[in-house]
């Protein structure tokens, strides 16, 4: 492509300019640094016939993408199913839902994929060869899977109590693995500390403004699977409150730039948490910003388990601009939103998808998305990343020996019970 | 007998790299203005434009942010223990 259409950093609270290094904090007021696009470029570069005739992954809107080159990471990552799934909006009453399911994404079966791959191919450009991350589990998991890809080393640190086979997923591809004792958010102080001393490409701290971008990604798909038309309702799973506030920012500027039509109503956006860990449900359900940070989350939603959410007031500011609503479900309506969804629609999601869905349920009865509302649903994790969790619920299945007799008097009995 | 007030990392440039320093008023206010009165420049660090702590500074008196006590109002008595910590970003 060679041309570049991302211009610099800029904070994001007092519009400082930045060079395109890795760094991620306004030295003057300490807040976020975001990428700069040259919008009037990319307008005039891209439109859906060009945009259409591409690769389908997430790079296909690599012009909003903080890049300078080419991708070089995660290459095949995006463009997941947008499931119309219409059992669920049978079951939840309500008009329409689409299921986006990145419970299927490219390699690591969650939306972390999309950051991922954009952190790792900036911080190949900008020279790193470790590349890191804090991370409740599914980040690590793909930042392990697409460091080993590219040729990275790579030091991913999580909380030490996270569910077994999120661990395993990190330590598969050779990556070095850190339990820290603690809750996620000791974990990103002592990364704080790590970036600054060891100068590593941590993906969620220097690189967070690279990184950040490509969760826009999920926006824009949505968008054009539903025929480039914005969706009414979005439901997001809220951890930092990075990927809602990212949703927001792609359904802005794909009007902005001209692939689709400046829109009457901004499509409503709401958010999903866990009640275990809710300060930024519970800031909007005040009416306010102002996020009240959990000391102590509790929840088996743990990848939803960040107490002190990065983009909280950036979030709910989102939701209430948009006239959306937040909801926070505990851990049994968590695991009530698995099966749900399992059994609706066939999508086995992890505890963040019990938690979008279920929270999705309460906004429909309790009339925030209204009835007749089309609805789309983030689904962010794949169910066995998270299988414990619903392991207990499931029981066991019925073992019987290999007589055609035996499974016919298991079938009676099958028929009985059903008929009891 | 006068309160300490950590300075973070960032802000040492403008307190001539002292990572503590003391203060004897009785708000979170008040020791704003004091601070700035000895190292001009550094109430606009920590202040926005319209007199509000700004967005990604956290002001804490003994491990409670103050924006959950009494904002600028907050009371501060001697061996209370005042810290002032920029937002960690991430996650």
């Amino acid at each position: 492509m060679g041309e570049v259409f991302f211009n610099q950093l800029k904070c994001r609270e007092c519009g400082r300019p930045y060079p395109k290094k890795a760094i991620h904090v306004c030295e003057y007021d300490f807040g976020p640094l975001e990428a700069d696009y040259d919008y009037v470029k990319i307008a005039a570069h891209i439109n859906r016939g060009v945009i259409e005739k591409r690769p389908t992954s997430m790079w296909r809107y690599r012009e909003l993408l903080p890049i300078d080159g080419e991708p070089t990471v995660g290459l095949k990552t995006g463009f997941t199913p947008l499931v119309q799934a219409g059992n669920l909006a049978r079951a939840l009453g309500v008009r329409e839902v689409y299921v986006k399911n990145d419970t299927v994404n490219h390699p690591t079966l969650s939306f972390k994929d999309r950051v991922v791959g954009v952190a790792l191919t900036r911080a190949k450009e900008l020279g790193f060869h470790i590349v890191a991350c804090a991370s409740t589990g599914n980040l690590a998991n793909s930042v392990a899977a697409n460091a080993a890809a590219a040729g990275l080393e790579s030091w991913v640190l999580i909380p030490s109590d996270l569910e077994r086979s999120k661990i395993l997923n990190s330590l598969v591809y050779g990556a070095n693995v850190v339990g820290i004792r603690g809750p996620y958010d000791a974990v990103n102080r002592l990364c704080s500390e790590i970036a600054g001393k060891h100068g590593w490409g941590f993906v969620n701290v220097n690189l967070r403004p690279y990184y950040a971008e490509g969760s826009k990604t999920m926006g824009f798909e949505i968008v054009e699977q539903l025929g480039w038309r914005l969706p009414q309702h979005t439901v997001v799973p809220m951890a930092s409150g990075s990927l809602l506030t990212k949703i927001y920012k792609a359904y802005q500027e794909l009007q902005k730039v001209g692939l689709i039509p400046e829109a009457a109503v901004q499509p409503v956006i709401h958010g999903a948490q866990a009640t275990g860990c809710s300060p930024i449900s519970a800031a909007v359900k005040k009416n306010s910003d102002l996020i009240r940070p959990e000391p102590k989350p509790n929840t088996i939603a743990k990848s939803l388990a960040i107490g002190t959410p990065a983009d909280g007031y950036y979030a709910s500011r989102a939701i209430q601009s948009t006239g959306g609503y937040a909801e926070d479900v505990s851990d049994e309506e968590i695991i009530q939103g698995i099966r749900l969804l399992a059994e609706t629609e066939g999508i086995f999601a992890e505890t963040a998808g019990g938690v979008t869905t279920a929270c999705a349920k309460k906004l429909i009865e309790t009339g925030k998305i209204p009835p007749d509302a089309s609805v789309v649903l983030c689904i962010t994790g794949h169910g066995l990343k998270t299988a414990d969790a619903v392991d207990v619920v499931l029981g066991q299945p019925r073992c019987i020996a290999p007589h055609l007799k035996e499974f016919d008097s298991l079938l009676a009995g099958a028929s009985a019970s059903a008929a009891a | 007998m006068s309160i300490l007030v950590s300075i973070p990392t960032p802000l040492r440039t403008l307190t001539n790299n002292l990572d503590t320093v003391e203060t004897d008023v009785a708000t979170i206010g008040a020791m704003i203005d004091d601070l700035e009165k000895r190292y001009p420049g550094i109430k606009d660090r920590l202040v926005d434009p319209q007199g509000n702590i700004r967005r990604f500074v956290n002001i804490y008196v003994n491990g409670e942010d103050v924006r959950f006590l009494e904002n600028q109002e907050t009371p501060i008595h001697a061996k209370d223990e005042v810290s002032i910590v920029p937002a960690i970003a991430g996650g």
